[in-house]
């Protein structure tokens, strides 16, 4: 009996009840990993609304007002419902594995902070059928534009600040976990880059998120209970929400992009079969950048008029963050140097993930001096630059992650000539999806236009169609993953040749119950 | 179209102009170096900064394409198993540093000067509202509105049915453009009345939001005589891509003799303001208010945006009391696209387009609003 009652302790429990009441990092990993690949199908359906839209001059498919609501919609739910899920459930498999902890921190928190993701995000899609439609201000929700939304105002607002106290729980429980659930020997200085990188993360995530709740709070009051935070004519200033903003958007935009620094110092060294170059200034410039985050702000805002002194300050501080940017790559260059390299489909998307991302880092460095900003600031330059650093940056990364762990999470090997087809399809469609955008900028058009002067038009059908391609790539990766999920051939506890880390050293997929007595560390 | 693969032939042309910077003006591909010393500046560092990174990129991307190419497992490489180098990665910190301070200097002079707006010859106050702008020359005492010209809103509407490529400057033309003299230093005063706007002529070399409730200060000195186009670049509501801007730069004598004939025609209107008119003069005058300022919300047959913007046709607004509808015309609704026209309008703009909405798509309430109507409400 005993025997038998010991045995399903170890076994998930069946059916939906396993999934909602589940405090496994693993469940709960898996749960925000499906949760982040719907969001990015919904994100990118409204994406492929704003492309078909802007295929010709002219309105042919949605008017000006459906056109903004897709606009701020595809990136509410692009940033909080597709990136940062994804790298929380990432980081929900992988940290216990590569920590040799037997679960997260704080198991019950985990389960409520992804569990209050799928309501979040009902609320926030439900209110593009309310009457009046969803937000249109742009998801950075400048007021006063942002004080006309009708109806479906105080329902953004909430799903915000429901998205923000999943995110920090899901920081809290990380740092804990890393500080407390180390395997003895697993010291501070031997820890994986993907761990290191999303402490830095976690604590960019609790720093910054309460300033966005303050932010959309003060929006909130303004509206309705007669504060003028920023109504000029009550006192206030619309500059002050975008301050504040962009105090907490430019860590933002690092907590999407540090954990996938820290997945392609994983994937190079194992497919270039060679310890990681420069382990500890790895560390070092995530850091840097992590502090550097806080004092570039206001360069998302330098046209608003700031005196001399501050638009300079933030111009030095801006193109600072090149530097330790630069480190990263050039370590990554170092590691492949002298390889013994090859190219199976993770090692794919992260080589492109460090051409592409630099791409964007280059345009991040031009946009970073004010004099010429002045010039690229809200045009599509800005479009193609942010694009390059979350699309082939942050994405590029993550699917480079899930090909990475598929394997070792579903204990099935996935098709690695259906993963290249996919990856050789998304390279080459997303280049021509964005780059192109660099042109249409320095040739004058805005973003965030519903229909454009006819001189843009040559660009936009060649990006439009780019982005159609690279929509429908992306079925081949639901495809590919679901089939995996479903079956394959069995993987080995190793699964690449070049594989370091405690997760590897458990069989494919783990036990449920993974390191619950804890590992030796060689 | 022009021929059979506009695209191709296009596309191709394209590519053949990135190898020559300077044609590729023709193909819309890069930054303009505009008609100012602050374009030509931002331009300067713009093509620095470029070269710079493409030089970077080579370097950088032809040590990883030889490391793909030459040290793969394929070609029976053996993995090195060196991690650290101490010297090499002090040199990858202090390089691009220097380079960046290097970059800094000029960007520095650039930005002290565009911010020198001491000694200007002229000030145009901009203000940016939904969806148009307005330009008040402060030295002259001369104002006006300047919206997107018929042609393009008329096709720019929803399956409109024209083809834009038929109108001329589609979104970039105006009906009443800036004009200004050139080799003058012109500072521009921005700000707006609602919502945030930004301000953008590309051959100028810079944008500046136009920020409700505060003023913010740019210059220009045009050397050449033309028209430069730009639109508004801070979304700013449905109408954002609705807003272009078109300054005129002429010689020193045409501005002045546009200066005078615009100070004719407004003491013109402003005698015309204190006759009684006609309906038809009335319905005439409504029907271009209407469609200059009230037809982005309230659409060309009054029927609104539903959940949005409401309805003119049938409302209770404009078949009601004439005071009502008055007051909501002048003072506007806090908080909403519908603003306090009073203080955009003229007395006759106002008492026009009232007339015209009690009066239009089966609205019947007969009666006539006067000038000077609109002047006792004024108070």
């Amino acid at each position: 009996m005993t025997e038998l009652a010991l045995h399903h302790a170890h076994e998930p429990p069946a059916g939906f009840t396993r999934w909602l009441f589940t405090t496994n990092h693993k469940d709960i990993g898996t749960l925000y990993l499906l949760f982040s690949l719907l969001m990015f199908i919904v994100g990118g359906s409204f994406a492929m609304v704003i492309r078909a839209e802007l295929f010709q001059p002219g309105l042919q498919l949605v008017d000006a007002l459906t056109f903004n609501q897709m606009t701020t919609m595809h990136a509410l739910v692009m940033f909080f419902g597709a990136v940062m899920p994804a790298f929380v459930g990432l980081a929900n498999w992988m940290i216990p594995l590569m920590i040799g902890a037997p679960d997260m921190a704080l198991p019950r928190l985990n389960n409520w902070s992804f569990w209050i993701l799928p309501f979040a995000f009902a609320l926030l899609l439900s209110t593009l059928f309310m009457p009046g439609g969803g937000p249109a201000g742009g998801w950075t929700m400048y007021p006063p534009l942002m004080l006309q939304t009708g109806m479906a105002f105080p329902f953004v607002i909430f799903a915000i600040h429901l998205m923000g106290i999943s995110s920090v729980m899901g920081a809290i429980n990380i740092i804990t976990t890393i500080f407390n659930m180390r395997a003895p020997g697993m010291h501070l200085r031997r820890l994986p880059l993907f761990v290191w990188t999303w402490l830095i993360t976690a604590f960019l995530l609790v720093a910054a998120m309460p300033v966005l709740a303050g932010a959309v709070t003060m929006l909130l009051t303004d509206k309705y209970f007669g504060t003028s935070f920023f109504n000029a004519a009550g006192g206030g200033d619309p500059v002050m929400f975008q301050h504040v903003f962009w105090f907490f958007g430019h860590p933002e935009v690092y907590i999407m992009i540090l954990p996938a620094f820290g997945i392609v110092s994983h994937i190079v060294p194992t497919f270039a079969r060679k310890p990681l170059f420069g382990y500890e200034s790895m560390i070092v410039a995530v850091m840097s950048i992590a502090f550097l985050s806080f004092i570039v702000w206001a360069h998302h805002m330098f046209t608003v008029g700031m005196p001399l002194a501050g638009e300079l300050f933030f111009m030095y501080s801006t193109i600072l963050i090149a530097v330790p940017t630069g480190v990263k790559v050039f370590n990554w260059v170092a590691t492949m140097w002298r390889g013994a390299l090859s190219f199976e489909t993770p090692m794919l998307w992260a080589l492109t993930f460090i051409v592409l991302f630099s791409i964007g880092g280059f345009s991040g460095l031009m946009l970073g001096l004010t004099p010429v900003d002045f010039q690229y600031q809200d045009t599509y330059f800005v479009v193609a630059h942010f694009h390059y650093v979350l699309v082939t940056g942050a994405v590029f990364a993550i699917v480079g992650g899930v090909y990475f762990w598929l394997p070792k999470w579903t204990g099935h090997n996935y098709d690695e000539r259906l993963g290249k087809l996919h990856f050789w399809l998304s390279l080459i469609s997303v280049n021509v999806l964005f780059f192109p955008q660099h042109f249409l900028g320095l040739a004058g058009m805005p973003r965030r236009i519903p229909d454009y002067a006819v001189q843009f038009a040559d660009w936009n059908m060649i990006s439009s169609l780019g982005g159609f391609v690279f929509g429908a790539a992306q079925l081949l990766f639901l495809y590919n993953v679901v089939r995996t999920i479903r079956g394959g051939a069995a993987a080995t506890p190793q699964v690449w040749e070049g594989a370091q880390g405690l997760e590897w050293t458990l069989s494919s997929p783990p036990p449920y119950h993974s390191f619950t007595e804890p590992p030796i560390i060689p | 179209m022009p021929g059979p693969h506009p695209i191709r032939s296009r596309l191709v042309a394209a590519l053949a102009g990135l190898w020559s910077f300077p044609a590729a003006a023709d193909y819309a591909l890069n930054l303009t170096a505009g008609v100012t010393s602050i374009s030509r500046e931002a331009y300067r560092l713009h093509m620095i900064v470029l070269w710079l990174c493409v030089g970077i990129a080579v370097v950088v991307f032809g040590a990883m394409l030889w490391a793909v190419v030459r040290h793969r497992k394929a070609r029976g490489a053996i993995p090195a198993q060196f991690h650290d180098n101490t010297r090499l990665e002090i040199a990858w910190t202090a390089i691009p540093f220097l380079v960046l301070v290097a970059l800094a200097v000029p960007a520095t002079q650039a930005l002290i000067a565009m911010e020198d707006t001491a000694d200007a010859d002229l000030t145009i106050k901009v203000t940016g509202q939904q969806w148009r702008w307005r330009y008040d020359y402060l030295n002259e005492g001369i104002g006006f509105f300047s919206t997107l010209d018929d042609k393009s809103a008329a096709a720019g509407r929803k399956n409109s049915g024209v083809d834009p490529r038929t109108v001329d400057h589609y979104l970039l033309a105006v009906d009443n453009p800036l004009v200004v003299p050139v080799g003058k230093k012109i500072r521009f005063l921005t700000t707006a009345t609602d919502v945030i706007h930004s301000w953008w002529v590309p051959a100028l070399g810079y944008k500046k939001d136009a920020i409700p409730g505060f003023i913010n200060e740019i210059w220009a000195r045009i050397d050449a005589p033309g028209t430069y186009r730009g639109q508004c670049a801070e979304l700013c509501g449905v109408g954002h891509a609705m807003m272009p801007i078109v300054v005129v730069a002429t010689s020193d004598a045409d501005y002045q003799s546009w200066l005078a004939g615009m100070k004719a025609t407004q003491a013109a209107a402003a005698a015309a303001a204190t006759r009684a008119w006609s309906k038809d003069e009335l319905m005439a005058k409504g029907q271009q208010v209407y469609n200059t300022m009230c037809i982005a919300c309230h659409q060309p047959g009054g029927e609104g945006i539903p959940g949005v913007f409401k309805p003119l046709k049938g409302s209770a607004i404009a078949t009601g009391p004439v005071a009502a509808h008055m007051d909501r015309v002048m003072n506007g609704v806090a908080g909403t696209a519908m603003q306090p026209f009073a203080k955009q309008l003229s007395d006759e703009d106002i008492a026009a387009v009232i007339t015209f909405e009690r009066n239009s798509w089966g609205n019947v309430a007969g009666d006539l609003v006067q000038p000077g109507q609109i002047k006792a409400a004024r108070k």
